[in-house]
């Protein structure tokens, strides 16, 4: 191949042996082992991570629906909208919901039921904001059950877009489940927990907003 | 059950409210994250099951293809994903996406005059070996202007999204290539104070693992924190 090329009996190197030609170390290489830092999300996640709602040519691995429709559980709806400081909906946010079932046991293995325990819908399938597009995350889900004492049930949020360079986390409580002896929200300060708390709409129906700043800014969780 | 081990290592990631990178304006949290003492388990809060992915779903030089070869520089991007003590991540879900060759997303709203490539999405995806390792191949995206001041470039780059085990191995991030001029340009990479941190997103190039007449290789190892501090584990190799 090296003489077809007109290299004569130059060594263009070969995988794994020894490469003459190599005459100094490049610049801009990585110079310390340790955590790698976090980045933006940025606005084009969507074909990738949740190419079905959007019309993308892309087989999505995880939908908005956490079970079969066909399921013989209740099913709830979790819908909510993220805002920005200026309370503007976000329409290239991403959210990402993990709970267990309706019993209190995550999913972690593949189940005959169907149930994932994981979920992520983005904010921009319906177009911008500005443009009258909905901005709506919607999930279809069961309400989750107790995962052990001290522990009311939840979801966990995972909520990232553009313009945010480190992902935020933050949980879900239902309202009239008894939250004063969670582990968790005895954590937090008293006058943010309700950022933490769904508001029932309707039968089985939960409105979960995310606010980013501002008075109720949405209390996230370092972890 | 198994609680948190510590928040995340701050000192190794972006400030979330850095003022260059002009979008945090609005979107970054005033409040410093809620650092929990207990209660959260981390054994089993996120353990999600992922689906069987198929080997041609981390070949993005044919996931796309409509009636020919996506164009550009076919690229290996491989690595492994460890966590913060060195211990391989195995079963961990690796998502990538990416502008092609010239820059261009296929996102509808992108707008960047520069072409598509009609046999390029630009996604793929992974479930990392048993070792920890992830292998896709590619085509080097191009660089790409954005408005976040005069004369913006993003330097090329592609888009990661790790699930390791547990919240604590959820990571977001980008990696980029050795020797890119428009680096010390680029808010996003620069939002890492220190160098020597955020030196770690860039890709270091591989001549041994550069496949012979067909595609350079460039490895990009990640380290994510460490699932849960377990005495269970003590002793366990590192390498």
């Amino acid at each position: 191949m090296a003489d077809m090329m007109g290299f004569g009996d130059m060594d263009l190197g070969d995988r794994g042996g020894e490469h003459r030609y190599k005459y100094k170390d490049a610049v801009g290489q990585p110079s310390s082992v340790g955590p790698t830092p976090s980045q933006t999300v940025g606005p084009f996640f969507a074909y990738g991570l949740t190419p079905g709602p959007y019309g993308y040519a892309h087989k999505e691995i995880h939908a908005t629906s956490l079970l079969p429709s066909e399921s013989d559980e209740t099913q709830i709806l979790i819908e909510g909208q993220v805002f920005d400081g200026a309370g503007v909906p976000v329409h290239d946010a991403i959210v990402e919901i993990v709970q267990a079932d309706s019993a209190g046991n995550y999913a972690s293995a593949p189940r005959n039921d169907g149930f994932t325990g994981f979920g992520r819908c983005g904010t921009g399938a319906g177009g911008l904001a500005a443009k009258g597009g909905d901005t709506h995350f919607r999930f279809h889900t069961v309400k989750p059950g107790a995962t052990g004492d001290g522990q009311a049930p939840f979801v966990t949020v995972i909520v990232t877009m553009r313009g945010l360079l480190n992902h935020c986390i933050t949980r879900l409580y239902f309202p009239g489940d008894q939250h004063d002896d969670d582990l968790v929200m005895r954590q937090v300060p008293q006058e943010r927990r309700t950022t933490l708390v769904a508001e029932e709409t309707g039968p089985n129906r939960y409105r979960f907003d995310v606010h980013m700043q501002g008075e109720r800014e949405t209390v996230f969780f370092d972890l | 059950m198994r609680e948190l081990k510590e928040g995340r290592d701050w000192s190794s990631m972006p400030r979330t409210d850095f003022e260059d990178y002009r979008s945090t304006e609005l979107r970054a949290p005033k409040q410093a994250p809620i650092r929990l003492e207990s209660g959260w388990d981390q054994s089993v809060a996120l353990t999600p099951v992922w689906p069987t992915l198929a080997e041609a779903e981390a070949d993005l030089t044919s996931n796309g293809r409509v009636n020919g070869e996506p164009i550009g520089e076919r690229i290996i991007v491989e690595g492994k994903i460890l966590d913060d003590a060195g211990r391989a991540v195995p079963g961990a879900l690796v998502e990538i996406w990416q502008a092609n060759a010239a820059g261009r997303y296929i996102h509808r709203e992108e707008i960047h005059p520069a072409p598509l490539d009609p046999n390029f999405l630009g996604a793929g995806r992974a479930i990392t070996a048993a070792d920890g390792s992830y292998r896709f191949v590619t085509i080097k995206p191009g660089s790409y202007p954005w408005g976040n001041h005069r004369n913006a470039w993003r330097p090329a780059h592609i888009h990661f999204s790790i699930f390791g085990a547990g919240l604590a191995q959820r990571l977001i991030t980008q990696m980029y290539f050795p020797g890119d001029p428009t680096l010390p340009y680029d808010p996003i990479f620069n939002s890492t104070a220190d160098a020597a941190v955020r030196n770690r997103l860039i890709s270091r190039f591989s001549m041994e693992d550069t496949v012979p007449e067909w595609a350079h290789c460039y490895k990009f190892d990640i380290v994510v924190s460490g699932a849960f501090a377990t005495p269970f584990e003590e002793g366990h190799d590192h390498g």
